[in-house]
């Protein structure tokens, strides 16, 4: 047992060391005021607050994006990219968000995005010439802050050229959104942006799927091979090459994989109603011209 | 019928039932006075900080060259010995007092700011005179406080304008007006102690008439004190009317209705320059003053801007002035003007948010000449609402998006950015870009979280109304994207026969494929009085590119050969798979009036 003196000791000894350090946690939290929020309490960056895909069996597979983390959907083209984007931004526009979406090759249709669903008064468009343009447009609107979700389009721009943006660009985009609402959404051919994306998806489609031919609209071989015949749609499936996202209750898994089937419309020339009455006129053509 | 107090008499005529009546309003009646000592001086050092207080000498001439003459000096050039009416070269002799042109235009926007201040505090103004204001008090001992309350908020918001007012508050006009005049600083003037508190003032604060006041002076009378002393009789009848209006006066007896001033939403401010300025970085300097003022006076009625003009008189060039001495008619040819015109989405108050978009804007576009002159005008409107609900979710701060927008502009250009309004036309690019309005979006924000998913259903009932093609399972499929290529891409076509039309086989972009499945072909042709007018015939084509799906330039770009410089048909290895797919779903059109094909997008 020791004596009481040297517990006393002992217990003074404690005590300056316990204010010491009291001192020490107070002098860095100072140091750091303004840059760091709190110093000295753990968070786990893996938890984020998700939110709808817009697609159901893709938010049953990936739990949706999460926000404040940089999510990269990759896959060539013709692969469903821009549906994923289209839908997304619907969903965030249905719930009164505000999107950016910075366009790479200004390549975004806002006909097909307004017949999706996409509110597009809420979308901020910016329409790139370039990679360099839409990375500096990136972080301009990323520093702003305030948005739903910032998708950049970089899906029409080489691989060899996403390719070369130094990783400190892909540090400096997951840091800024970082803590904010903000999902940054990155679309390219193929995933760059390493261990900075929470999550990476790689997509896939199948052959578009296409209405049986009016065998009854027309005499000519050719109206019932093209004329009768409408765009349906293409199945599309995604791969879950990597995740962090880390629901409060859940753990994602990788390399799940989840695939659903868009719907093909023409919005460019009005609605797909307007293509029947084509339809008809372009009959009336081919007679002249037959 | 005459109404008399204990104090002295007072021309308001009113029977006598309403006696007690008058004198319960005439307790709680109150006017405060602004002026300005020395306006003309305090409104040049305005614009120029560095020349304001008593320390920096300053006279200001006036006139026509050469013939300048002083109009005006301050305390510090009256010490150093400067008088009225000395020319430009005797003030010259003056060592550290510094000499201005006078400024029409710099006391139109200090007189015009003092009412903005007088309006901050009440909407019953009374403009009397340039430097002199008159302000109701009626009603803001409950919002502001006592009489020494009131005057300290007006003194402080008369300071943030850039000008030191003395401020009067008495119980009628011309009291408060005589107080101000005689008196600097705050005073406050308790009622009935007009007569005793005037008495001391000089009689020339009464009036500027040389006569009457050489009348007086011969008299002997040099306050007002002595002149109210005089007999009102015997002074009318030396005098005149005009005798027993300055026997009012001089006892603060005088009472008369305000002469209430109209507000206007339009402020504006103007600086012209010694020295031509051409770069950017010290006309960003003067903006931001101007800025500064014009915010300055947006707070004091509560107000923010919504548009904001800026016209810039440029220095003539060299050759003009050449061409003008030969020409005698193009001597007398206007300044040349540049206008900057910034419209807001949301009203905004910040005066550096406002510099940094008016640098920008001048960044992008900027004068071709030296700038001799500034003439800054703000259309005001209510500022916007923070919230503008509980349940609506936060955005972009506007004031900071707005800047954002601005920078965005100036890297991709400003037709680049902003919302995509679709135009009701038949044509491929149905839309135009509009500018980016966060304060609409505020507003109706909450209305549209409800409208949005109402969209949302309505777009997806676009499948669901041709029941014959899609079943009740398709309206519920997410939709397919499709990716426009700006421009069109020249393809080149091998169609079944002449008569068909039908393509077979598509190349483009060095891509070759040949067609699976193929839709149209849909005739779309329309505005064909114009120039742009279009006549299509679009296809939708499945294209199996085989192995030959990857663009050429992509995959040298991919193996690297381009920098080496390698012959492409050696090589027969490739490193990686291609990422290009082997088949998709292409629109492609022939233009009729150009006969070629051209690739629109592909869905994605």
């Amino acid at each position: 047992m020791c004596s009481p003196h040297r517990f006393g000791f002992f217990v003074r000894s404690l005590m300056a060391a316990a204010s010491s350090l009291a001192e020490l946690r107070a002098k860095i939290e100072l140091d750091l005021r303004g840059r760091v929020v709190s110093p000295f309490n753990y968070r786990d960056r893996n938890v984020f607050e998700v939110v709808s895909t817009g697609i159901p069996s893709l938010d049953a597979v990936v739990g949706g994006w999460p926000r404040g983390a940089m999510t990269e959907i990759c896959g060539p083209p013709c692969s469903g990219r821009t549906s994923v984007l289209l839908s997304a931004l619907a969903a965030r526009t249905a719930e009164g968000e505000t999107c950016a979406l910075i366009d790479a090759r200004d390549s975004f249709d806002p006909a097909v995005a307004s017949a999706a669903g996409v509110a597009l008064e809420q979308v901020l468009w910016v329409r790139c010439q370039n990679a360099d343009q839409a990375l500096r447009a990136t972080d301009l609107l990323i520093q702003a802050g305030g948005f739903g979700m910032v998708a950049v389009d970089l899906s029409d721009v080489a691989p060899k050229i996403v390719r070369y943006v130094p990783l400190n660009a892909w540090f400096r985009f997951r840091r800024a959104v970082e803590d904010t609402p903000t999902i940054l959404m990155v679309m390219e051919q193929e995933a760059n942006a390493k261990t900075c994306a929470s999550l990476v998806l790689r997509l896939e489609a199948r052959p578009g799927e296409w209405s049986e031919a009016g065998s009854s609209r027309g005499g000519c071989d050719f109206l019932r091979d093209s004329m009768g015949r409408l765009f349906r749609g293409f199945e599309v499936g995604a791969d879950v090459v990597r995740t962090r996202v880390q629901d409060v209750n859940e753990v994602m898994a990788i390399n799940q994989f989840s695939s659903w089937r868009t719907a093909g419309f023409d919005a460019g020339a009005g609605s797909r109603l307007e293509r029947v009455a084509g339809f008809k006129a372009a009959t009336n053509w081919s007679e002249v011209r037959g | 019928m005459k109404f008399e107090d204990k104090k002295g008499s007072i021309n308001v005529v009113a029977p006598a039932s309403c006696r007690h009546f008058l004198s319960v309003v005439k307790k709680f009646m109150a006017f405060a006075c602004i002026y300005i000592a020395g306006f003309l001086v305090q409104a040049v050092a305005r614009s120029e900080p560095s020349l304001r207080g008593d320390r920096v000498a300053l006279a200001l001439l006036s006139g026509k060259a050469p013939l300048w003459n002083v109009v005006a000096a301050n305390a510090a050039a009256v010490r150093a010995g400067v008088q009225l009416g000395m020319t430009k070269a005797q003030v010259a002799e003056f060592c550290g007092v510094e000499v201005r042109h006078r400024a029409e235009a710099q006391e139109k926007a200090t007189h015009a700011a003092l009412l903005d201040v007088a309006w901050s505090i009440s909407p019953r103004v009374e403009d009397t005179a340039a430097d002199t204001i008159v302000v109701d008090l009626d009603g803001l001992f409950s919002l502001l406080g006592g009489d020494e309350e009131i005057a300290r908020v007006l003194m402080e918001r008369v300071m943030s304008v850039g000008v030191a007012p003395n401020i009067a508050i008495a119980s009628n006009i011309e009291a408060a007006i005589l107080v101000a005049r005689g008196f600097s600083g705050i005073s406050i003037l308790p009622l009935g102690e007009e007569a005793a508190r005037l008495g001391v003032l000089p009689v020339r604060v009464l009036s500027s008439d040389a006569e009457i006041l050489e009348t007086l002076d011969r008299w002997g009378i040099q306050t007002l004190r002595g002149l109210a002393e005089l007999p009102v009789l015997q002074l009318s009848e030396r005098v005149g009317q005009r005798g027993v209006l300055l026997h009012e006066l001089a006892r603060g007896a005088r009472v008369r209705a305000l002469v209430l001033a109209q507000s206007s939403l339009t402020f504006e401010e103007e600086m012209e320059l010694d020295e031509a300025v051409e770069e950017l970085e010290p006309l960003s300097f003067l903006l931001g003053r101007l800025l500064d003022q014009v915010c300055a006076r947006l707070e004091s009625r509560a107000l923010a801007v919504q548009t904001i003009r800026v016209l810039f008189e440029l220095e003539p060039s060299f050759e003009k002035d050449v061409q003008s001495l030969n020409d005698e008619s193009r001597k007398k040819t206007a300044p040349r003007e540049f206008t900057k015109v910034l419209t807001l989405p949301v009203a905004m108050r910040d005066a550096k948010v406002l510099l940094k978009l008016l640098r920008l804007s001048l960044q992008s576009d900027a004068p071709k000449s030296p700038i001799q002159k500034i003439r800054m005008t703000a259309e005001a409107a209510s500022p916007r609402t923070a919230q503008s609900g509980l349940f609506v979710p936060r955005g972009p701060d506007p004031e900071k998006l707005e800047l954002t927008v601005a920078r965005l502009g100036k890297l991709v250009g400003e037709s680049n950015v902003g919302v995509a309004e679709l135009i009701d036309t038949h044509r491929a690019e149905n839309f135009r870009v509009a500018r980016w309005t966060c304060g609409a979006i505020a507003r109706e924000a909450d209305g549209r979280v409800r409208k949005g998913s109402r969209k949302r259903k309505a777009a997806a009932g676009v499948y669901a109304e041709d029941s014959h093609a899609l079943t009740e399972s398709v309206a519920k499929l997410s939709p397919a994207g499709f990716r426009m290529l700006r421009p069109p891409l020249v393809a080149n076509v091998e169609v079944d026969g002449e008569s068909s039309r039908r393509p077979s086989r598509v190349s483009f972009s060095g891509m070759r494929g040949d067609v699976i499945a193929a839709s149209g072909p849909w005739r779309s042709s329309g505005e064909w009085w114009q120039e742009d007018g279009w006549d299509h015939d679009e296809w939708d084509l499945t294209i199996d590119f085989g192995k030959k799906a990857e663009p050429r330039e992509q995959k040298l770009e991919r193996i690297g050969l381009v920098a080496m410089n390698v012959n492409v048909h050696r090589r027969t290895k490739i490193p990686e798979p291609s990422p290009w797919p082997r088949h998709g779903v292409y629109r492609i059109f022939y233009d009729l009036p150009r006969k070629s094909w051209f690739v629109r997008g592909f869905y994605d």
